[in-house]
């Protein structure tokens, strides 16, 4: 049932005030209708007795407070549903936008969702091959998590991300824990929704997508940098809405890119303004963790359910400062954080993942025997701390002169070096296996001193550390040669048992 | 009953009128699903309510029906190892109502109802009780007697009380009060979670409480009833840390209350738990936990509660005479909850927009820590017990010497909390940081930056602090060893000296240092990675007894005093540096089994390696005390 009233007393920004109404409900979706014919969609933020704050997701330019028709329809904001949607393009309500038919849906949503039960949750611990060695070596994404790219303008996290879509792949379990499973076949699907982007950018998509054929298993919200600013606040719970029904309904694994957040805070913002709500840091509304968190929250398997969504938002940092209020609240809702760096980015490395900053909270959970491989845990904790490390020495010999490092800080600088240009850096369609992945990582350790590596368990030093010293670099015995090791010890736990005798 | 009707939705916040006699603070229902809200606010007629789900679909005239109580938990048998929202309401109870996703308007009770429990009464008909008096236990599982107590309020002669099975709702005994009413008494009471538990009083606590955390307890440790914050940026390993604590503490009982945190999270405490050994008791950890669950996407006025349902809670099984430790993570979120439903009633905001009264709220929050002589008197009235010959301090009253004859009239019980802080940007002097620094001893800063050179636990030794040093230190000497807290100073100091010097170093260089100065960067160096580095996911690693630190120190400074002796001796700094045994230091913290040999065998090696070749007569492979 709609009712329909002419009563608007106060439009401010993309809010109207609308009295007299009966039977109004929180949250109920309203049709406006303006002067000169043209329509917009909007919600109910508040109900006061007989007076609505309605918020108009198009905006209000053209509407006055005499002959705007409200229509309220008497239900929330819903998508309809269904498997038809792989493939398609819709706006950032869930209208199509690429000229095709409307969806017959299998059934309506409301877009907000429930919560998910923190009980009902599957722990996601499938590691997800991605073929890019900064992440499935040092960060790795695990099916289920949500793991944003914090970057800046300018910076690849659209390459990034379209390659995330195109290489993700899920390894099967592998019983030996010095071999890595294969890969395994499954449903997927990528779900992608754009808010406030720009036609290149949402078309470099559309493109990668087209030219792979994954569009055939993708649902695209488009709302673009040129589409009304209100509408993002609807857009990635469309997008969700679409990922749960094909994740939880039909079984498929989802993965969820959506960009760009900082646009979709932007636009929560200026609601938050027009209704002259207390603000929180930086004019953002003091609910902005929540409303995030719904978002982010949506992410996760299921128990008893086969599918999964896991969530990749792309998030432009403003003036490349982390502590602003968006990737600030977001790092702390989602499991990690992918940054990319502005000085490897100059310095030609793609992807410009910055490490040390980088995590991902789940990849304890998603590496190691059967998963990956045993030393997985081990030698990515040694390629942290060895790189850092380098990079220190690499700061220190600007001030003091590389001669001035000590012989083992010297093999830390061309550690990090290295592990900038070999490991990090790689090509844009380039699809590393984690087993190559690794096989690069010892490659690279075995530019340390072996007495260096103490994160490593022994026996996987044992196993996989390569026999001889790099060959990109000559010069390398000398850092090798510790004395007493590894022969020595041996000798000295022997001599150490006669003396306890 | 009455009825009321609403007047306006906004958000979580709901304005009715008509409630009538309701009251603030008590609980209502709103709306037709029945959604449950509590009123915070009342002026005239009118009564805002924050309600504890979602509000879509609420309009004007929709009903509100006042339940006459303010939000209570129910405390009883079946709490242990269950999992409940922000308001008590039993997760998988929910899950087997409606699914894997949380719908409105469900409801279930805190306790089962049904459940069966053995009750066996221990006290007599006849007996005087009091509140506070335990009447009987329950056997909850392997690990937690569950003590029945008279409910705060009630005081008189017990007239009945039997053994046998009941369910939480039938009567196992009752009390003639000295009104002369006769009270039933249930296994089960009702408090409201905003009002602090009663106890007889508070006193001093001195006995530390045990994490296994190398950095945690050697050098800023908390007591079995303090507080402490674990504030810290995204990304540094709070949650890390405070699931650490929750595994390997020594406490009876752990509260972990997931305040507006990530979903996933939750569900890795839920899977592991159960898996995990109590390595005290030898069983699931999951039997001693109770988990309080209310993540970030969850309603954010159930978020607000939950810390309060937490704490009530932990002081309800103080009250039984254990030692509780409680664990909010993350009080931010709690924080922000408060400002949220603040910002909604329009009250003027104080510091970025919080609620003026949020230092008052966390300081009463931390306030309910603490150790207490609790109510009733001894555990068993009347009964002679097991151990009664055993020697008992008055310090060690726990509740297995409770029980004893020597300590009939006393029993103790403790909260001690750890709130995690997560503040905007990692700034230390945001709001929350700054109000919970106010009232908490115990502040473990953790730093990113140590996160990104991989040293975890993350927690910077130079600006952490612990104001329970003193207390602890008696214990320490009675039961780990009189020269611990020498070494732990000593250790400490070194550090402090290694970031004074790490200025000089980082301008001029390592060769600028005196060959002294060098040797002690060489020792910081080896405190920081083979001591303060602990790896939680290593299982040779994340669990340290009090004796192996104190080994491990001991082995650490023992190089160094070595090291110092053979330099002055004219050995070359390589030749120490590099010597073989340091590849035995790094590994020492994994050695589980008979740790005791292997330091000592590690000590007689540092000995024969670096000063082995040089005339040292009195030098036997006795312990060599380390002088500070």
């Amino acid at each position: 049932m709609s009712r329909e009233y002419m009563t608007t007393r106060d439009i401010v920004g993309p809010l109207l005030l609308v009295e007299g109404v009966e039977g109004v409900t929180y949250g109920e979706l309203v049709e406006l209708e303006f002067p000169d014919g043209t329509r917009s969609m909007g919600n109910v933020l508040e109900i006061d007795r007989d007076v609505a704050l309605v918020q108009a997701f198009q905006g209000t330019r053209g509407s006055n407070p005499s002959e705007t028709r409200v229509r309220f329809l008497g239900r929330g904001l819903e998508l309809g549903v269904s498997r038809d949607m792989l493939g398609r393009v819709f706006d950032g309500l869930g209208r199509p936008r690429d000229n095709g038919p409307e969806i017959i849906p299998e059934k309506r949503v409301p877009i907000y969702g429930q919560p998910i039960n923190p009980v009902s949750r599957d722990f996601p611990d499938d590691f997800i091959q991605t073929g890019i060695s900064s992440i499935d070596g040092l960060n790795p994404l695990v099916r289920g998590q949500k793991l944003p790219i914090f970057s800046g303008s300018g910076l690849p996290h659209n390459e990034l991300a379209a390659q995330i879509a195109r290489q993700a792949a899920v390894l099967e379990r592998s019983d030996d824990p010095t071999k890595v499973g294969p890969v395994m076949e499954g449903e997927f699907a990528v779900v992608f929704a754009a808010m406030g982007i720009t036609f290149e950018d949402a078309d470099y998509f559309m493109t990668e997508f087209r030219s792979t054929s994954a569009i055939e298993r993708a649902v695209l919200f488009l709302n673009l940098a040129d589409d009304p600013a209100v509408e993002r606040i609807a857009t990635p719970r469309m997008a969700l809405t679409a990922a749960e029904y094909l994740a939880f309904e039909c079984d498929m694994h989802v993965l969820v890119i959506y960009t760009d957040m900082t646009y979709y805070c932007e636009a929560l913002r200026e609601v938050s303004a027009a209704r002259k709500e207390v603000p929180g840091r930086r004019g953002f509304p003091g609910y902005l963790y929540t409303d995030l968190a719904t978002m982010y929250e949506r992410a996760g398997r299921v128990k008893g359910k086969k599918g999964s969504i896991t969530q990749v938002p792309i998030l432009s940092m403003p003036d490349d400062d982390k502590t602003h209020p968006i990737p600030d609240l977001t790092g702390y809702i989602t499991e990690g954080q992918i940054i990319l760096d502005r000085n490897l980015h100059r310095s030609g490395i793609y992807p410009p993942v910055s490490v040390l900053p980088s995590l991902s909270r789940l990849k304890q959970k998603g590496i190691g025997p059967g998963k990956t491989r045993e030393d997985h845990a081990d030698l990515s904790n040694q390629l942290f701390g060895a790189y850092a490390r380098g990079i220190q020495a690499k700061e220190l010999a600007v001030i003091l002169g590389e001669a001035a490092l000590s012989e083992t800080d010297q093999a830390y600088v061309r550690f990090a070096d290295s592990f900038e240009r070999l490991f990090i850096q790689q090509g844009k369609t380039e699809d590393r296996s984690v087993e190559d992945t690794l096989a690069l990582g010892w490659e690279l350790v075995s530019l340390l001193p072996r007495s260096e590596l103490k994160r490593i368990k022994d026996e996987y030093v044992d196993r996989y550390l390569p026999a001889k010293p790099h060959e990109y670099h000559p010069g390398e015995e000398d850092a090798n040669m510790t004395p007493g090791m590894p022969a020595g010890r041996d000798e000295i736990g022997g001599d150490m048992v006669g003396v306890r005798k | 009953m009455e009825q009321g009707s609403i007047l306006k939705v906004a958000g979580p916040l709901v304005v009715a009128t008509g409630l009538g006699s309701a009251k603030m603070f008590d609980l209502v229902r709103v709306g037709a699903e029945g959604l449950m809200g509590e009123i915070i606010e009342m002026r005239g007629d009118r009564a805002s309510i924050q309600v504890y789900e979602e509000t879509e679909g609420l309009g004007p005239g929709d009903p509100v029906v006042p339940t006459g109580a303010p939000l209570s938990v129910e405390l009883g048998p079946g709490m242990l190892g269950a999992v409940y929202d922000g308001v008590q309401r039993p997760l998988d109870a929910l899950e087997a109502q409606v699914g894997s996703f949380l719908a409105r308007g469900i409801d279930a009770p805190g306790l089962d109802r049904d459940k069966v429990w053995e009750f066996a009464a221990c006290a007599k008909a006849g007996q005087r009780v009091e509140a506070g008096s335990i009447v009987g236990v329950v056997q909850e599982n392997e690990v937690i007697e569950h003590r029945i107590m008279v409910p705060p309020g009630v005081a008189g002669e017990l007239v009945a009380i039997e053994s046998g099975s009941f369910t939480v709702e039938q009567p196992v005994g009752r009390v003639r009060t000295d009104a002369g009413d006769e009270v039933d008494l249930l296994m089960m009471q009702r408090w409201p979670v905003r009002i602090p538990r009663p106890y007889a009083r508070k006193v001093a606590a001195t006995e530390p409480l045990v994490t296994g955390t190398r950095v945690i307890d050697t050098f800023f440790p908390l007591v079995k009833g303090g507080a402490g914050c674990i504030p810290g940026p995204f990304g540094a390993g709070k949650t890390v840390t405070q699931h650490q604590v929750a595994k390997w503490s020594n406490a009876q009982i752990v509260i972990f209350i997931g305040c507006g945190e990530r979903g996933n999270e939750m569900t890795d405490v839920l899977m592991e738990f159960p898996e995990l050994t109590d390595p005290y008791s030898g069983y699931p950890l999951m039997k001693r936990t109770v988990l309080v669950a209310n993540t970030s996407n969850m309603p954010v006025a159930a978020r607000e509660a939950s810390v309060y349902t937490g704490i009530t809670m932990a002081e309800y099984f103080r009250d039984m005479g254990y030692e509780v430790v409680l664990q909010a993570d993350s009080t931010s979120r709690w924080a922000e909850a408060m400002r949220e439903i603040s910002g909604r009633l329009e009250e003027m905001p104080g510091e970025e927009g919080y609620p003026a009264y949020l230092g008052t709220r966390l300081a009463a929050f931390y306030e309910r820590a603490g150790k207490v002589e609790c109510l009733g008197g001894p555990t068993r009235p009347g009964e002679q017990t097991e151990g009664a010959d055993a020697p008992h301090r008055e310090a060690e009253c726990t509740p297995a010497a409770a029980t004893c004859d020597l300590h009939k009239a006393c029993r103790y019980g403790s909260v001690s909390v750890i709130g995690s802080v997560s503040p905007p940007g990692g700034d230390l002097s945001e709001p929350v940081v700054q109000n919970t620094l106010r009232v908490v001893k115990v502040f473990w800063a953790l730093q990113d930056t140590l996160a990104f050179q991989r040293h975890f636990p993350a927690i910077d030794w130079l600006t952490s602090y612990s104001l329970f040093l003193d207390k602890v230190t008696p214990t320490w000497e009675r039961e780990v060893s009189p020269q611990f807290r020498g070494r732990r100073d000593r250790a400490m100091s070194i550090l402090q000296r290694e970031s004074e010097l790490a200025e000089i170093v980082r301008l001029v260089g390592l060769e600028a240092l005196s060959p002294e100065e060098q040797i002690l960067m060489e020792t910081a160096k080896s405190l920081r990675e083979d001591f303060l580095q602990q790896n939680a996911f290593r299982d040779d690693d994340q669990f340290s007894s009090l004796k192996q630190q104190d080994g491990l120190l001991h082995v650490i400074l023992h190089f160094h005093e070595r090291a110092l002796l053979a330099q002055s001796q004219g050995a070359s700094l390589k030749a120490i540096f590099e010597s073989p045994v340091r590849e035995h230091i790094t590994r020492a913290k994994y050695v589980e089994e008979g740790f005791e040999a292997e330091y000592e065998r590690i000590m007689a090696e540092i000995d024969t390696q670096l000063v082995g070749d040089m005339p040292n007569p009195g030098h036997s492979h006795e312990h060599t005390e380390v002088g500070s």
